[in-house]
């Protein structure tokens, strides 16, 4: 799809929100399966978390965090123009809203997770 | 009177099963603007990662039956939501026969995903009263 169309605004937020999605989801289904080793096998999960605080670990963090975070704030942005049609009018300021609010909170939330890797 | 938003999946007409689903998916949405973000502030901004493990689970993190319903909540909404949104795409790129097995395998996959994690939350014992 996003090689055949030459999308403007909208269709870039339509394709973001769908492979963050699908992202999140895979990110899920490990994260169970690694939150029930706590119980099934607790070695192997203090192994796991070790990977979490490493540096590839703390880039995956940042990168799933932002999946989490556009998904969101696109997700309140579809909500609200499902509910309030007329807002539709004005998708392409939502979206760039947005921008504003994940790069706002989010640049400084990927600080903080990355920080400890640099030993600040 | 504006059209529809086709920003998300356009509200399927007539009702039943297909609209249930389509305000599912906004609700458990909703939801996890809060549950999920909450969820992963706590988790990496408030805590670090590597002062995580079992203890940590244990002894902090699942000591208090709050945080335990709050976690399966969080677990529920999303696997309401997650498995619903990738229904969605394997119905929009797959067909037929493959669709189907695809399908099966989804709902299977999401069944025991949610049995594993209402299984760890609910049974890990808590420590010992002090």
């Amino acid at each position: 799809m996003l090689l055949r169309y030459r999308g403007s605004e909208g269709m870039v937020a339509w394709a973001f929100h769908r492979i963050s999605g699908v992202a999140i989801w895979l990110f899920v289904v490990v994260h169970v399966i690694d939150i029930y080793l706590v119980g099934g096998n607790p070695e192997a999960y203090d192994e796991i978390l070790k990977v979490y605080a490493s540096l590839p670990g703390r880039i995956g963090e940042v990168l799933l965090g932002a999946a989490l975070f556009y998904h969101a704030l696109n997700g309140m942005r579809i909500i609200a123009m499902d509910f309030w049609p007329a807002l539709t009018v004005y998708h392409r300021q939502l979206w760039y809203l947005n921008w504003l609010i994940f790069l706002g909170l989010g640049l400084p939330g990927a600080f903080i997770i990355m920080k400890p890797a640099f030993g600040l | 009177m504006a059209l529809p938003s086709r920003a998300g999946r356009i509200r399927p007409h007539g009702g039943g099963f297909e609209l249930f689903v389509w305000y599912l998916i906004r609700l458990s949405g909703l939801a996890l603007f809060v549950l999920a973000l909450a969820h992963f502030s706590i988790l990496h901004f408030l805590y670090d990662p590597a002062e995580q493990d079992t203890k940590f689970i244990t002894e902090m993190r699942w000591s208090s039956i709050f945080w335990r319903v709050t976690d399966w909540l969080l677990l529920m909404m999303v696997l309401l939501h997650s498995f619903l949104g990738v229904r969605v795409v394997v119905r929009d790129y797959v067909k037929g026969g493959a669709r189907i097995v695809l399908l099966m395998g989804l709902y299977v996959l999401a069944f025991v995903i949610f049995a594993l994690g209402t299984v760890v939350v609910m049974t890990l014992p808590r420590p010992p009263m002090s």
